[in-house]
């Protein structure tokens, strides 16, 4: 019976840069998805692109391609990633100048392209598309302005299709981080667009997968159980034809696959579990079956789903104002009494250089005194330091500005044992704001397009 | 009628959380079938509105998952406006679970 091993070694922009490198190297694995793309990252690649055409993707990708592809070529392993970000055909410019470097060749690389909408934004709203918010209703009209960057989510058709092309590699911008799981099974085993029961197996598989370390043993509520987390292994999804599969992870790593893993990392981000909407399918989440079939192999079978949606959610951002924060550490006796008075210092002088925020736009938070969980964990009565935080936000930069310049002076004019205020001043930084809203799919589906070219 | 003891979640519940929008998410999963009932029983929205009164300034949604033995929560108006946008250190509710498994219950004695 074929089965096919889909890993993911990248669970967030920022996860560990060795992990999909010890998933090549420590077992056999067929795809391996790596997610870059925070909801906010496309504005700052939008940025990049303003500044130079050549930009605009993740260049920690090119990172890992230059340490892994000359692995990737010879055993056929492929890649599936949404690191193209806005500029999906420089990156793959870029790792063919990298393979170039490398004397390797005799491979392709996919991009789809077609989520970037903000060019189509006047159009789109002069049609009557009003994009809503959706969580706070608005339209997006009013705020147009603002907006840098607006890129529908995706499907696993494409990348798929980029597959049969024969692509290694399959750069995509705003795919769903579960498409990189489901496009490689549609592609493998042919599943029709409304096989809505295995294409929802294969979305809930991604789902799995997307988080990286989270299904292995990573932020497990029972960690003192996880044995070597240092070395977790990230997960690996066997996947037979039927949409069942079997989670677990390459031999001599750490951490540990088991149902209560893997069930926290289904309701991990888990909205309506009955509907969990994706551009393939809406999947139910109230019918997987988990079985522990073996040491770190947890099997997930019985999987339904219902037809996908005539929307596309869309993901655009802009900016709202400025905001900044500083930190003191406070220590000695009367430790939480000394940072109170700090905190009401700095507001004051403040204030009395005419510089005031609404009550929603600043925060005072006294770390290692249950700010982070107030009402819920007992405080410590006198603890022998904490940490003074405050930040602030405002659309007048010139005022967060100033409010960072506030922090420092509490040191010499404020009371004693105040220390750890180190890197300078806080600055204002723009408040890059997310905007979810609904697309009709076909105004996105008709202007998709893969590319797959070689090297 | 059995005794009734009083402990916290943590007990008989493992917990992951993180955000979708200003909203945070908190699955509650129980480590045992009968442990699954007596969340669904004590776990209630009330009971959650009131835990994290300090934190969560809108409504709680609870959706039930048998199948997990797992109960899904969200708490709107919890991260001080959401994703970047947040002054706050945890904007994401990533503590938000390890918070929920300090609530206390009632269990029969004779499950622990």
């Amino acid at each position: 019976m074929k089965t096919v091993r889909i890993a993911n070694g990248q669970g967030f922009w920022g996860d560990s840069v060795d992990a999909p490198l010890h998933l090549i190297e420590g077992g056999p694995i067929d795809y391996l998805g790596m997610d870059y793309l925070a909801e906010v990252t496309l504005s700052i690649m939008m940025r990049q692109k303003l500044r130079n055409p050549a930009a605009g993707y993740a260049t920690d990708f090119i990172d890992f391609i230059r340490r892994a592809l000359p692995q990737l070529v010879e055993k056929r392993i492929r890649v599936v990633t949404n690191a193209g970000g806005l500029n999906p055909k420089a990156c793959r410019a870029k790792i063919f100048e990298v393979a170039r470097e490398l004397g390797l060749q005799g491979f392709k690389v996919g991009v789809v392209e077609g989520d970037d909408l903000l060019g189509r934004l006047p159009d789109l709203l002069g049609r009557g598309h009003e994009l809503r918010n959706m969580d706070s209703g608005e339209p997006l009209a009013p705020r147009v302005s603002q907006v840098t960057s607006a890129n529908a989510y995706i499907g696993a058709r494409p990348v798929a299709e980029a597959l049969d092309g024969g692509a290694l590699i399959v750069l995509c911008g705003r795919v769903t981080d579960t498409a990189l799981a489901l496009g490689p099974l549609v592609h493998e085993f042919g599943w029709a667009e409304d096989d809505w029961d295995r294409l929802a197996a294969g979305t809930i598989c991604g789902h799995i997968l997307e988080c990286g370390a989270q299904a292995t043993g990573g932020n497990f509520t029972r960690w003192w159980e996880v044995p070597e987390l240092w070395k977790v292994g990230y997960p690996i999804a066997e996947v037979e034809a039927s949409g069942d599969f079997v989670v677990t992870k390459h031999p001599a790593t750490g951490g540990m696959v088991t149902v209560d893993t893997v069930s926290e990392q289904l309701v991990y981000e888990m909205g309506d579990p009955k509907s969990y909407i994706t551009p393939d399918v809406t999947a139910d989440f109230t019918s997987i079956r988990l079985t522990q079939e073996g040491a770190d192999r947890v099997r997930v079978s019985g999987i339904t789903g219902r037809a996908k949606t005539p929307f596309l959610k869309i993901s655009a951002s802009y900016l709202d104002g400025y905001k900044a924060a500083g930190q003191v550490t406070v220590s000695g006796p009367r430790a939480i009494e000394k940072a109170r008075l700090a905190a009401e210092i700095v507001w004051k002088r403040l204030e009395r250089a005419g510089v005031t925020f609404a009550e929603d736009d600043r925060v005072t938070e006294l770390l290692g005194v249950s700010a982070v969980l107030p009402g819920i964990l007992a405080a410590p009565s006198n603890p022998p330091e904490v940490v003074l935080r405050l930040a602030v936000r405002d659309g007048d930069r010139a005022k967060v500005d100033r409010f960072g310049k506030e922090i420092a002076p509490l040191v010499t004019a404020g009371p004693p044992g105040v220390t750890g205020f180190a890197g300078g001043r806080p600055k204002g930084q723009e408040v890059v704001a997310y905007w979810p809203a609904l697309l009709a799919r076909e105004e996105i589906e008709r202007t998709l397009e893969v590319s797959v070219e070689a090297i | 009628m059995a005794r009734m003891a009083i402990v916290p979640l943590s007990r008989i519940a493992h917990a992951r959380s993180g955000d979708k929008g200003d909203a945070s998410n908190v699955g509650l999963v129980a480590l045992s079938a009968a442990f699954y009932e007596v969340l669904v029983r004590e776990v209630t929205v009330e009971r959650v509105r009131r835990h994290f009164a300090a934190i969560c300034r809108g409504e709680v949604e609870r959706f039930e998952v048998p199948n997990l033995l797992a109960l899904n929560f969200l708490l709107h108006d919890a991260l001080g406006g959401g994703g970047t946008a947040s002054l706050l250190t945890d904007a994401q509710g990533k503590t938000h679970g390890q918070g929920m498994l300090e609530m206390e219950i009632e269990v029969p004695g004779e499950l622990l």
